[in-house]
């Protein structure tokens, strides 16, 4: 099905399923151990052995020896596979930058080495201990700071653009602008860190692979693992029904597959592999730190006449930049205009995506800067925002956004939650020994449309099986996919099976850059679509306007159950969704308003967070109960990203220091207080005939510069380096006794 | 994790031969710190000697009018039970500032005492570190060390104890009994149990080898205002940047020890008599011979404006 023009009138918009809260289909299976994770896929292949990953002990240079002779001896070991047994690198797979195995080269720390397989976990891992290594260390640069003064304008993301995005005269409206700001922020690296580690299982039949692995983009790596296995992409089967978590670490694949098939040939056995959570930090990917510059002009008025933003970030060589300044084209109207990022060399592990790429960082600043501007003006920072929106893209002002409620999400959300009580003047509230602050921002994420295909069976008995290789990354994708076949079949919910994360499967959209919900669900639409027509021509309905309705197929006055359809046997549809020019036409997106309230110690500096409220313009929400989790989820990454999460960068040796989650700290339950979060729903019908849009990364989007900023409205300390940590404003605070 | 033997031991004199006499040896207990350290590797006994059946788990009073705590007490047992709570109360919120609950129902008093460093360092085997391989270099020196000491540690290693319970039991000067292999008992004051690195931060305290905790006593009630103060970047589970103990009387006298800042619970008894000047006049004094780097410098500024907190709680 072809989505080129907006959607009318179709199914969906009954609603009697899609957006009503429905608990997750897959949540009793949660909680009760029966939803299997990579790790614990104990049946799906016999005669399981265990792979344990060693990691380089350096971070740049190269092997000079490699000894796993004892290795091979000690109890258990059935095979040792070694990065030397590789004249080169393997090829890389879609989107990887770091080499995930072979060759002497090593380009950062904790990068594969060599894996060792044995009959149990303990004896792969005693083993493991016993290979030696020589390297010879390169000198290699570890310090994006350092880096950042010589470091190139990176290519823009959008290829049609020039590195360097202007629009208008930024340099003449910034001198001749009455009210100015001009600052550098800073965000650190950062880690995923998922509950569930990078695991596959790998088997070999012949020549033929199969993996069941924790992946959100199954198409992707099913493609890249026969790359990086120089095999047929047929011979390739990739499984993952069930992800424990991702936020972007698990979208391409990793050492532990390339390494747990590579065991498995090697060992003549399949082969297990979770990589261990120092691994994860230093052998995967991170959010890369960014050094931003903004620098804004408005009127005495408040409205904005210009707006710079930069962004350098470092990567391992043919790297990408971190995206940090595409909001700032989008949110804001301003007719001077200029954004570009620039991307030094480093030597630390590979930079890629995690949830919100650039808009995390991106709004953590540019929020920052618009609450000190909406200061600097004598703005309230709420007021400021709405004064400077815009209907249409800031640098085509032909072209209208498809929707933008940031308005409403801003009004809203300063009504609910008391914002008028707000105290200008910073420092000024006190209860006890605390010092209480509220802090707003706005956020943006754009909603990405890229095709996706599932196939639904009628069986029957009359229940239906949804297909497709969509990923459930503890989103709800399998509730919302059901919602939706229920709506379109007109049948209840637990008449619909949901079958996921197989590469035998249709291709889907995958999950990622919350893209996930609207594409695959509009792709299953277009296959119900279908699924509709055969079962009408079944039942001999000639009828244009055919009724799916409690469990029955009506037209002309004539109704027959479902079932009657698939007596002579199962009818199955398979179908996706592509679409045409409306994001191109309509600049697509999400947005928030996001607004915080933080209690911080006078004495100690210690922020605690008291309240947080979310409201979200996010298209239709499918289904408020498992969008509400995304959101809330996404607050609480934020409140990380703000108040403590920061991979700290050892600059002499080239490594991510806290590579555990004892040091690499993530809040707890006792860090997030009430969260509350509002959905405006409104259907935006240029998306896709679902009318919705993605939200998982919206509520991260925003969150921590709001969080930043009540911290400044309770202290009157403005800290411009995240995370916002006690020693970076104690000595400031006022005398307490 | 390096393949080990494993006994369980029917009295304390067995255990402490048993670890005397075999090379690589350790005891385990609740096995929350051993046991991960185990896992990689950092720690590899050849042999553990497990001292659960031992009894020790009891809470009894003495007849000086204090407590002895059982080696073997959990740390939930002990934060909870009613004499502690009322008359030791820094120790319980000391303890219930630690871990999670899960840990503290299975961690053991005389386990706590013994916890080492979480320098991220220590952690890492591929990089030098002279406690987990001595003479290897510290890499913590010039590197990240935002959570390391400010005070009495060397130039072989900066790493501090961990601890939140020692803290405590520092400021109510608690005694460290044990049992060594030849059968002999002796009272170790906590003041020094712990040793600072100096040239040898491989070794942690003052044990013999062989030497088995029995009981921690407490002395008689001291009275006053008992507070345990926890500074750290999250509300809950993670070490502290700086804790403080404290005991403080109603005219403002008292005793105060840090946590989070040195080898060992960092306790100045003469500084305390500035106690009623204010925290300034105590700290100046506490960490006068303080080397913090520029990671960590903030620590002493935070242990000032944390015990000003702890002396306005008691005031209030």
């Amino acid at each position: 099905m072809r989505f080129d023009t907006p959607a009318g009138t179709n199914p969906i918009d009954q609603l009697k399923v899609v957006g009503r809260a429905t608990s997750r289909i897959d949540g009793k299976f949660k909680t009760t151990g029966t939803a299997p994770y990579a790790y614990e896929r104990h049946d799906v292949v016999p005669n399981q052995a265990y792979g344990f990953v060693v990691g380089a002990a350096i971070a740049k240079g190269r092997i000079s020896a490699m000894n796993v002779e004892d290795a091979k001896a000690a109890p258990g070991v059935l095979a040792v596979v070694s990065t030397l047994d590789y004249a080169k690198p393997l090829p890389l797979g879609k989107m990887n930058i770091a080499h995930l195995f072979g060759g002497a080269d090593v380009a950062h720390y904790h990068q594969a080495i060599a894996v060792v397989i044995a009959e149990t976990f303990e004896q792969a891992r005693a083993a493991a201990s016993l290979i030696r290594t020589d390297y010879a260390r390169s000198p290699g640069k570890f310090d994006l700071a350092r880096e950042a003064a010589d470091a190139p304008i990176a290519p823009a993301s959008d290829k049609t653009k020039l590195p360097i995005d202007k629009v208008g005269d930024f340099a003449g409206a910034f001198a001749a602008a009455p009210v100015k700001l001009d600052q550098t922020y800073m965000t650190p690296d950062e880690s995923h860190a998922m509950m569930e580690p990078h695991a596959s299982i790998a088997a070999w039949d012949g020549d033929k692979l199969t993996v069941w692995t924790s992946n959100q983009m199954i198409h992707w790596s099913k493609g890249s693992l026969a790359t990086t296995l120089s095999i047929p992409e047929e011979k390739v089967r990739v499984d993952s029904p069930y992800i424990g978590g991702g936020f972007g670490g698990k979208l391409f694949i990793r050492s532990d597959v390339v390494l747990a098939a590579l065991g498995a040939k090697a060992a003549r056995r399949p082969v297990k592999i979770a990589l261990t959570r120092p691994l994860m930090m230093n052998n995967t990917t991170h959010r890369p730190a960014t050094i931003q510059h903004i620098r804004m002009g408005a009127t005495r008025d408040g409205r904005l006449t210009a707006i710079a933003h930069s962004s350098t970030s470092g990567n391992l060589p043919d790297g990408k930049p971190e995206t940090a300044v595409e909001q700032t084209k989008l949110l804001y109207a301003a007719a001077n205009r200029e954004t570009y990022m620039k991307l030094a060399t480093l030597d630390l592990p590979e930079g890629n995506a995690m949830r919100a790429p650039g808009e995390a960082p991106g709004l953590m600043v540019l929020e920052m800067a618009m609450d000190e501007m909406a200061e600097k003006l004598g703005v309230d920072p709420v007021e400021f925002r709405i004064l400077n929106d815009t209907q249409v893209d800031p640098e085509k002002p032909g072209r209208p956004f498809s929707q933008r409620h940031l308005v409403e999400c801003l009004r809203t959300g300063a009504e609910k939650f008391g914002w008028s009580k707000r105290h200008a003047t910073p420092g000024r509230v006190r209860e006890g020994r605390y010092l209480i602050g509220m802090g707003m921002a706005a956020g943006i994420r754009n909603n990405q449309l890229t095709k996706s295909a599932a196939r639904i069976k009628l069986e029957r008995d009359g229940r239906l099986t949804v297909e497709t290789d969509m990923t459930d990354i503890g989103t709800g994708t399998y509730t919302i996919l059901a919602q939706t076949a229920a709506e379109m079949m007109g049948v209840p919910l637990d008449r619909i099976d949901v079958k996921l994360g197989d590469s035998d499967f249709p291709a889907s959209s995958g999950s990622g850059g919350q893209w996930g919900a609207n594409n695959s669900t509009a792709g299953l639409y277009a296959a119900c679509v279908k699924l509709r027509a055969a079962v009408a021509r079944q039942l001999g309905f000639i009828e244009a306007d055919v009724q799916f309705a409690d469990g029955k197929v009506t037209a002309g006055g004539r109704s027959v159950d479902l079932r009657d359809a698939a007596r002579g046997g199962p009818i199955v549809a398979e179908d996706g969704i592509e679409y045409g020019t409306l994001d191109k036409q309509y600049q697509q997106s999400t947005f928030a308003g996001h607004f915080v309230e933080v209690a911080v110690d006078g004495y100690t500096g210690e922020t605690r967070i008291r309240r947080m409220l979310a409201v979200c313009d996010a298209g239709r929400i499918l289904n408020p109960k498992t969008a509400r989790s995304q959101v809330i989820g996404a607050m609480t990454m934020g409140a990380g990203a703000a108040l403590v999460e920061e991979l700290a960068v050892d600059k002499r040796f080239g490594f991510f220091v806290n590579h555990d989650l004892a040091s690499y700290e993530v809040p707890v339950h006792a860090d997030i207080p009430h969260q509350e979060v509002i959905f405006l729903d409104y259907p935006d019908d240029k998306s896709s005939p679902m009318k919705a849009k993605g939200v998982g990364e919206l509520g991260l989007c925003g969150v921590g510069a709001a969080i930043a900023n009540a911290i400044y409205n309770a202290t009157g300390v403005r800290v411009r380096d995240y995370p916002i940590t006690l020693d970076k404003y104690l000595e400031k605070l006022p005398e307490m006794s | 994790m390096k393949a080990f033997t494993y006994a369980r031991a029917k009295s304390a004199a067995e255990a402490a031969a048993a670890v005397a006499q075999t090379p690589g040896a350790k005891f385990l207990a609740g096995g929350t710190n051993l046991l991960d350290l185990m896992k990689l590797q950092i720690e590899t006994p050849t042999h553990l000697v497990d001292v659960q059946d031992l009894g020790f788990d009891k809470i009894e009073a003495t007849p000086e009018g204090g407590l002895r705590i059982g080696a073997l007490v959990r740390n939930t047992a002990l934060a909870s039970d009613p004499r502690v709570r009322r008359d030791y109360g820094v120790l319980t919120r000391a303890i219930v500032a630690g871990a999670s609950g899960q840990l503290r129902n299975k961690a053991t008093t005389a386990g706590n005492l013994l916890q080492r460093t979480r320098c991220p360092y220590f952690y890492d085997t591929n990089q030098p570190c002279n406690k987990r391989q001595p003479g290897s270099g510290c890499a913590a020196i010039g590197g990240y060390s935002r959570q390391l000491g400010v005070v009495g540690t060397s130039d072989a290693c900066i790493a501090t104890y961990p601890g939140d319970m020692a803290v405590a039991m520092r400021v109510l000067d608690a005694q460290v009994e044990t049992v060594d292999p030849a059968g002999a008992r002796r009272s170790i004051p906590i003041a020094d149990f712990h040793r600072l690195w100096g040239d040898t931060p491989q070794v942690e305290t003052n044990l013999k080898r062989g030497e088995l905790i029995t009981a921690v006593t407490l002395p008689r009630p001291l009275g006053g205002k008992h507070i345990y103060q926890k500074v750290r970047d999250r509300a809950s589970y993670a070490f502290a940047l700086v804790s403080v103990a404290a005991v403080i009387q109603p005219d403002g006298s008292g005793r105060v020890a840090f946590g989070g800042v040195a080898p060992k619970p960092w306790r100045v008894e003469t500084a305390e008599a500035a106690m009623p000047q204010g925290a300034k006049a105590v700290t100046t004094q506490v960490f006068a011979v303080a080397r913090p780097t520029n990671d960590n410098r903030f620590k002493l500024l935070l242990a000032e404006r944390t015990l000003a907190a702890v002396i306005a709680e008691a005031r209030a």
